[in-house]
């Protein structure tokens, strides 16, 4: 029988190389036979050396979530037996290296064992380095995946070097005939159907690199950053990829560098952008509120990881929330743009360059360390959806704000009013080299010109410019449909939740609905300005509202509480790894099952 | 296809530019007698005579009394936040580097919390001009010690005398790389003038230090009258040595240019990045090719 959903971790040690390659390879192979794949995984900070794993999913459909539970291990040693062995589903299997790891006593679940003497079988085509390309091979066979797709994509990986790339072929081969000969009669899992595949057209990468593509397409031309896990390679990706377009990149001396050279770039009319993690984003919050204040627009990518601190570098958290929204010294708005998924990634930068861009103000975009790094298959992005929002530029023709039309002179009102009232709250800007637009970017409070004045009737005034421009994005939220809604719309029980918990959130929602419990769910994509109207009439009349996020104190929950001043249920992860949909659906089902205990 | 950006067409015409064009109606905040007046007719003569359209200029600054530079002028500006205008700059002539930029500055604003800018600008040899307003004290501040205050100056945040020894600033411009080194006093304008118009000039990463005194809080007027002097007739600028040996001397405090170099600029490198990575068209199919399955 087919199994069409399949769920496999690599475990290992990181120091005997290759753990997520090999996970990364396999995964690959299984999207070039045509399957969608999903997966995700933990590397230790140490640079060399520490316990890595690396899951795939695999199936003919669509996956939204990593798995909780285990078809296979496979174990490169004895810890990833020790650590895992307890996640194989009940007839699953256990792949372990025979010359490193002792497989546990049978524990009367059906698990199947298979030791790999995978030292042995490296040494007999001398390439004790190859331990992992066997493995490769010996998953090809056990998954019944195609040969000739495993070969090219071995060719495509690893085939830089050629000597090495024929050992590579050797090792994959050898992989292959060990369990052909000695396990393949017994495994359950043909991934491919005797039917075969409809294939659809799919990119094979990760999130950041959907993000850094994203950015090239919302006509980003200017980045400046500084290394930092897990954002660095977006800088590595635009390092590559903007000289060739006229583009700049600079890797700055520090996240303060970085930021204040986006407001440069910025300024002289280029779409601009920085990438960091929270610890970053800690230093970049003076030179957001400047950003505010001035009306600089500005796209600040926020690769989420585990805090606080230093935290744990290479783990998930969505705990920046709060201070992306509310960091800084007194009220300085920004936008909040907050990605569900991999594909979400590429168009929601776009997006959030649009509205930086056209409320001429910094935008604020949430991804997370299990979305960047997770390596999934999705629809090649749509250039034709991408349009871009111009920032609202002077028109020295058409000008005429009552000034004396001097270009200097040193006395009078100015000509051009860079700050102007607006009913929109934006002001037409002007760039540098455009004559008679001169004025001063200011981070004081200002008249209109930008001259500097710190009068209450000014200080009110501004507020509320800001303020205005913010309120309008709301509008744009509809427009651009940045949020998702699922499930049973008319369901008693609601889900409101943002970023990248929404896979295991769908699927927990399919199988509760699928036993009784229906479940509406919301992800607004916005998190600020708080698309409250929509929020609130989602959650009208909901007996419950489930508020899942990765995050001690439940940040977004709390803000929806205090908006709506009505309960919800926090339903929080906190502990670095993502949302598993044994949770969601565990919340769901006690949720109903309080209901019924009250009724 | 990608998205293009936009450009604007520049046109550069030497119009008979006097410095009152590049006065701003905002009339300077500083107290009467601040060096810093002296810093701003200098630099409106020299980008007058260097024929600079007001348009082009784009002048950044970071906080401090100094800091106000960029309001009063009738050219781009940007005033940004304590101690970041390096960054400000680089940022803006890295994305335009047809721009003439200039970065204005105080010695607490430079040197101390923005100290860390400071060899990177100069290593990269951006092509600006960083002029700062030395007066060695916090001025807007209200007059606490700054990095280059002296040591044993008593004021409110050093009743005791100061124990933090000053810091050479012409020094660590020599040490981070920068291709134009000088130094001016406010009280001397002529010269002031043609040092800003050289630093300007100069291809590559320019900084001058004025002295430039805060009379309300630390009136060094007298000082440095005494102790300033021109840098020696036969100073050969090229020398980095002897240039460094003139900085290392705190007794008399030359002005002049230090020291010149030509370097490669940073937009100029970038320049080069751009060329090794462009091979034909670029496409953004091509690029998810990399990708597809
Ligand atoms: C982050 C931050 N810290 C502190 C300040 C307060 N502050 C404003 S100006 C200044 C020092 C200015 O000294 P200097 O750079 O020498 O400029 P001067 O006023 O002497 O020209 C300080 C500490 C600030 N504006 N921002
Ligand atoms: S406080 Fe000093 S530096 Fe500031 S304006 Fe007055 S004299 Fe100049
Ligand atoms: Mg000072």
């Amino acid at each position: 029988m087919a199994q069409v959903d399949l769920t496999v971790r690599v475990g290992g040690d990181s120091a005997a190389g290759g753990i997520v390659t090999t996970g990364e390879i396999v995964a690959r192979i299984a999207a070039y036979s045509g399957l969608e794949v999903y997966t995700t995984r933990t590397i230790p900070a140490e640079i060399k050396g520490g316990h890595v794993m690396f899951q795939l999913r695999t199936s003919e459909k669509p996956v939204y979530s990593q798995g909780d539970d285990v078809d296979m291990l496979i174990a490169f040693d004895q810890e990833s037996i020790d650590n895992y062995y307890h996640l194989i589903k009940a007839n699953g299997f256990l792949i372990y290296n025979s010359n490193d790891g002792q497989a546990p006593a049978a524990n009367g679940n059906g698990v199947k064992q298979y030791g790999l003497p995978l030292n042995e079988l490296a040494k007999k085509i001398n390439f004790t380095k190859g331990r992992n390309i066997v493995t490769i091979g010996a998953m090809v066979k056990l998954f019944d995946l195609p040969y000739d797709k495993a070969e090219e994509v071995v060719r495509r990986q690893l085939g830089r070097k050629k000597d090495l790339l024929d050992q590579n072929l050797l090792a994959l081969k050898t992989g292959y005939a060990y369990v052909e000969q000695n396990i393949a009669q017994e495994s359950p899992y043909h991934l491919i159907p005797e039917t075969g595949i409809v294939e659809e057209e799919r990119l094979v990468m990760n999130g950041n690199q959907a993000l850094a593509m994203g950015a090239l397409a919302g006509g980003c031309r200017f980045y400046a950053g500084y290394p930092i896990t897990p954002a660095s390679d977006i800088m590595e990706f635009l390092a590559a990829e903007f000289p060739q377009i006229g583009g700049t990149m600079i890797q700055a001396e520090d996240e303060i560098a970085a930021i204040n050279m986006c407001l440069g770039g910025s300024f002289t009319g280029a779409r601009s952008m920085t990438a960091t993690s929270g610890p970053g984003l800690a230093l970049m919050v003076e030179a957001l509120g400047h950003a505010t204040m001035t009306e600089i627009p500005l796209v600040l990518v926020d690769v989420q990881r585990a805090g606080p601190s230093t935290g744990m570098p290479t783990k998930v958290s969505q705990g920046d929330l709060r201070l992306a929204i509310f960091g800084g010294a007194d009220d300085s708005p920004r936008i909040v743009v907050a990605p569900v998924s991999v594909e979400d990634c590429f168009y929601q930068t776009v997006h959030a360059f649009n509205l930086a861009e056209k409320y001429q103000t910094p935008v604020i975009f949430l991804s997370d360390q299990d979305m960047s790094v997770r390596v999934v298959t999705v629809p090649p992005f749509d250039l034709n959806k991408v349009k871009l929002e111009p920032r609202l530029l002077w028109d020295p023709q058409s000008a005429n704000h009552g000034g004396n039309g001097a270009s200097g002179g040193g006395s009078g009102d100015r000509e051009y009013l860079r700050y102007k009232i607006t009913e929109s709250g934006v002001s037409p800007m002007s760039l540098p080299g455009m004559p008679g637009g001169q004025y001063t970017a200011e981070g004081l409070e200002k008249a209109e010109s930008g001259a500097p004045i710190y009068t209450p009737e000014a200080h009110i005034r501004n507020f509320e410019k800001r303020a205005r421009k913010l309120a309008n994005a709301l509008q744009d939220y509809e427009a651009w449909q940045m949020y998702e809604t699922f499930g049973a719309l008319d369901a008693p029980v609601a889900i409101v939740g943002w970023g990248s918990t929404i896979g295991p959130v769908k699927e927990a929602v399919l199988r509760a609905a699928s036993e009784g419990m229906p479940v509406a769910v919301l992800y607004p994509k916005l998190l600020y300005p708080l698309p409250a109207d929509h929020i609130g009439k989602f959650i009208a009349g909901r007996e419950h509202v489930i508020v899942p996020e990765l995050n001690f104190t439940g940040q977004f929950g709390r803000m929806i509480q205090a908006q709506f001043g009505r309960e919800i249920i926090p339903l929080t992860c906190y502990g670095g790894t993502p949302l598993a949909t044994r949770d969601v659906y565990a919340k769901i089902k006690q949720v109903y099952e309080g209901m019924k205990v009250n009724a | 296809m990608l998205p293009e950006i936009q450009t604007i067409p520049l046109h550069f015409d030497k119009a008979n530019l006097k410095p009152n064009d590049y006065k701003s109606d905002v009339k300077p905040v500083w107290c009467p007698g601040c060096g810093d007046f002296g810093v701003l007719s200098s630099f409106y003569k020299a980008v007058s005579e260097l024929g600079i359209p007001p348009e082009q200029l784009v002048i950044a600054s970071g906080i401090g009394c100094s800091g106000r530079f960029p309001a009063f002028c009738n050219s781009y500006g940007f005033h940004g936040v304590h101690g970041r205008v390096l960054p400000l700059a680089t940022g803006i002539k890295m994305a335009r580097p047809e721009l003439v930029v200039c970065a204005m500055g105080g010695d607490g604003d430079g040197f101390s919390i923005g100290m860390g800018h400071f060899p990177h600008a100069a290593r990269r040899n951006v092509d600006i001009t960083y002029i700062v307003m030395d007066n060695e004290i916090y001025g807007l501040t209200k007059g606490q010690a700054s990095p280059t205050s002296p040591l044993g100056l008593e004021k409110k945040s050093t009743p005791y005398g100061n124990v933090d020894r000053p810091l050479n600033p012409l020094l660590l411009a020599f040490t981070g790389g920068a291709t134009w080194i000088g130094r001016a006093f406010s009280s001397r304008p002529k010269e002031m003038t043609e040092l800003i118009k050289q630093a300007i000039a100069h291809k590559g990463f320019s900084f001058l230090q004025v002295y430039s005194p805060c009379v309300t809080f630390y009136d060094t007027y007298d000082h440095f009258k005494q102790v300033t002097k021109p840098l020696p007739e036969g100073h050969d600028a090229s020398d980095k040595a002897a240039g460094m040996l003139y900085a290392m001397n705190e007794e008399t405090l030359f002005l002049g240019k230090y020291y010149q170099e030509e370097r490669p600029t940073y937009d100029d490198a970038y320049s080069g990045v751009r060329q090794k990575a462009t091979k034909g068209t670029y496409s953004f199919e091509k690029l998810m090719d990399k990708y597809r399955r």
